[in-house]
């Protein structure tokens, strides 16, 4: 589903990802993880097309397609969707015009006609039930005056209501109280399925209780060092990272 | 023969059937005008405003109203209201639709008034709006004779708005028109007026109207001015408001049109619990200029007025807001609040702001700002980042920007106008506060 290699990105002549690879199968849940500045959020900033970051060699396909050379709307539309580290506000834009909007324009890029009114009601307020979310929320503007937790939940309310190909989440555990995070894993698990992949970027273990994955890779220094299953998390956890890179160097 | 004699030059072959007091206002009216001359960058009301296009002109005055049609049902608002239509200045009964009115409410034009002689409308005309507010008000003066009479007997309130339709023809010699529209609201009485300024794309006409609006203790009125006009339309405006104990005025000042709009809006609140509140909101582009002149006059103790006016600017585009609020010596526990914010879609469209509080007594709450920016690219990314396409994403931005002025304006009909002009066609209204709710009735039924 996606395929990266040998990925190389600057910003701002800085090298900051130096020949990445990474291979996501349908079905599949990958974690990356690695210590603050490894690069993470570069990565998924990149796929999701974020101006500021120049990818000065590699290839990034979604389903085959050259994903750099996708307009950022395309990729969305095309299933491929982040969830922000930091969910920024945008005031005056209601959440439900949001969530219209974006459902409405992959519809159209689908050859799907709009969703009718009670159809995307009955859509919004089951998934704003699954997520703990009041309907109050819909109408308000998109993130503003949430909560750290509410905001993490809006991103996944919008996964729910999107429902991507490959959803990559950035950091979505940051910020959760235990009950938070419960509600926040079960929605990403229920997005779950044989021809959907979650890309999951953390530096905490604990998050992969909630949601197990399949793959886990560490990220430092700009490469994927190391790869394994969920138990690597663990060793991680117990260890740092620092025996990685040492590894790796070696 | 100077600017000001040529405009009145084409006085002297009209209307030698006035009544004697209607003779005497425009003798007045043309004196003034012809004292004062058209305003020049030198005066400081004036300053950011060249009127030169105007005074170098050459307008004739109309004298049908036949309109295309087609054009007029594409152009019209759809709203279910009285409606009263000017063409160019002219009344046309044919496009006009006043059956029905409730007892109590006259809607008639300012024509048959005049010939009817109605003293009472000779008592109010010209009451709020004298000949030495500016050298514009007074030409009007000098030519109205045509326009809008609204009278509402106390209590009595309007079931569907009141709509004044102004049309805009192009083709041959420009044209001039000096409309007055006077609002008289009686006691606890209600009523929505539209004004409307439209017509065919191509036109170059100057429309000046003056409009005055009296309310009598405790009543409501709304007041819509919707000015669409072609790129080439020359719009001077003024708004006159009176409003007596417990009245409620508020103002929807929605410009879109135009290449020259100047429009001045003073209200008077004279007695305690009287409220104002001005809702601005202005988007122009291509080399259009809008000059917002807006004043408060805080006049009597515990007087209340909000102001938000809003300006997006794209290309070239001039804005001027100038917004003064004044509260009287002793004029004690008053709320005055105003805002103007504007967001410039291009770095060659340019903004003059200059908010002022004058105030002489000490037992206030006021408050007044300023902003500009431009739309903020953090939030057309995460937008883009849902699907949504970048022109759309700016559109949903911009109209975002116009949300708090939007969600007042209560006719659908006015809304979708404005927000199709600033953004283009969008799925549905974008402002409407109950999207859910109406989501949810459909579901039920
Ligand atoms: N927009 C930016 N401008 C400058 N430096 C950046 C920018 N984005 C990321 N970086 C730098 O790139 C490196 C990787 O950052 P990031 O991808 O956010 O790491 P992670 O998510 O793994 O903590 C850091 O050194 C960070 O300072
Ligand atoms: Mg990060």
């Amino acid at each position: 589903m996606l395929e990266v290699k040998d990925l190389h990105v600057t910003v701002e002549d800085k090298a900051i990802l130096k020949g990445l690879n990474l291979t996501v199968n349908a079905g599949e849940v990958h974690a990356i993880m690695g210590p603050n500045g490894a690069g993470k959020s570069t990565l998924s900033a990149v796929i999701a097309g974020k101006d500021g970051y120049e990818v000065t060699q590699g290839t990034i396909l979604f389903e085959g397609q050259d994903v750099l050379e996708m307009e950022i709307e395309e990729r969305a539309r095309a299933g491929l969707l982040l969830g922000f580290q930091y969910p920024i506000e945008i005031p005056g834009v209601k959440n439900i015009y949001l969530l219209k909007a974006a459902l409405n324009a992959a519809r159209a890029a689908r050859g799907e006609g709009e969703i009718p009114a009670p159809e995307f009601m009955k859509l919004v307020r089951e998934k704003s039930a699954q997520m703990k979310m009041d309907t109050s929320f819909l109408q308000r503007a998109v993130n503003e005056g949430f909560s750290g937790g509410e905001k993490k939940r809006n991103e996944i309310l919008q996964m729910l209501v999107l429902q991507p190909k490959l959803a990559m989440l950035d950091e979505i555990d940051s910020g959760l109280d235990i009950d938070a995070m419960k509600v926040v894993a079960e929605g990403v698990n229920s997005l779950r399925s044989a021809d959907r992949a979650i890309l999951m970027v953390t530096h905490y273990q604990r998050l992969l209780n909630h949601i197990e994955p399949d793959r886990v890779h560490v990220l430092v220094d700009g490469r994927i060092a190391k790869s394994g299953d969920k138990d690597l998390a663990l060793e991680l956890e117990a260890r740092g990272y620092d025996w990685v890179l040492e590894e790796s160097v070696a | 023969m100077s600017a000001p004699e040529r405009f009145l030059e084409r006085l002297t072959a009209r209307r030698a059937e006035d009544p004697s007091w209607v003779a005497a206002r425009r003798q007045a009216g043309a004196a003034r005008f012809e004292a004062l001359g058209f305003p020049t960058r030198r005066d400081e009301e004036w300053k950011y405003t060249d009127v030169r296009r105007i005074a170098e002109g050459d307008f004739a005055l109309a004298t049908d109203a036949g309109y295309d049609a087609e054009g007029f049902e594409v152009q019209r608002l759809e709203l279910d209201a009285y409606r009263l239509v000017l063409v160019d200045g002219v009344f046309s009964a044919e496009l006009s639709r006043l059956e029905g009115l409730p007892a109590g409410v006259v809607v008639e034009p300012l024509s048959q008034a005049l010939a009817d002689n109605h003293e009472a409308v000779g008592g109010s005309l010209g009451r709020l709006a004298g000949v030495d507010f500016s050298p514009f008000t007074a030409l009007n003066t000098a030519f109205a004779d045509e326009g809008v009479v609204v009278r509402l007997s106390p209590g009595t309130v309007v079931d569907k708005p009141i709509y004044v339709l102004m049309l805009s023809r192009a083709g041959g010699q420009p044209v001039m028109s000096h409309p007055r529209v006077l609002i008289e609201a009686g006691a606890r009485s209600e009523a929505t007026v539209v004004e409307h300024y439209t017509g065919e794309p191509e036109a170059a006409n100057f429309t000046n109207v003056v409009t005055e609006v009296l309310l009598e203790r405790s009543a409501i009125v709304d007041h819509y001015k919707l000015q669409e006009t072609g790129s080439s339309d020359m719009h001077v405006a003024s708004i006159h408001v009176e409003q007596a104990r417990d009245s409620r005025f508020a103002s929807f000042n929605l410009h879109l049109g135009g290449a020259l709009v100047r429009n001045d809006l003073v209200a008077d609140l004279n007695a305690e619990g009287a409220e104002t509140t001005y809702n601005g909101l202005f988007f122009v582009q291509g080399r259009q200029h809008v000059d917002n002149h807006t004043l408060v006059n805080h006049n009597a103790p515990r007087t209340f007025s909000n102001e938000n006016y809003k300006g997006i600017l794209d290309e070239r585009s001039h804005g001027v807001f100038n917004g003064k609020v004044f509260v009287k010596k002793d004029a004690q526990q008053i709320e005055a609040y105003q805002n103007n914010a504007n967001l410039l879609l291009s770095d060659r469209a340019e903004i003059d702001t200059k908010p002022e509080l004058v105030i002489y007594a000490d037992d206030v709450k006021c408050s007044h700002g300023a902003t500009t920016g431009q739309l903020d690219e953090e939030a057309v990314y995460a937008l883009r980042t849902r699907g949504i396409d970048e022109p759309m994403a700016r559109a949903l931005l911009t109209l975002a920007f116009a949300g708090e002025v939007m969600e007042r304006v209560k006719l659908n009909a006015v809304a979708e106008r404005v927000e199709r002009a600033v953004a283009g066609r969008l799925p549905e209204r974008f402002n409407l506060a109950d999207l859910v709710e109406t989501a949810e009735a459909v579901q039920e039924s």
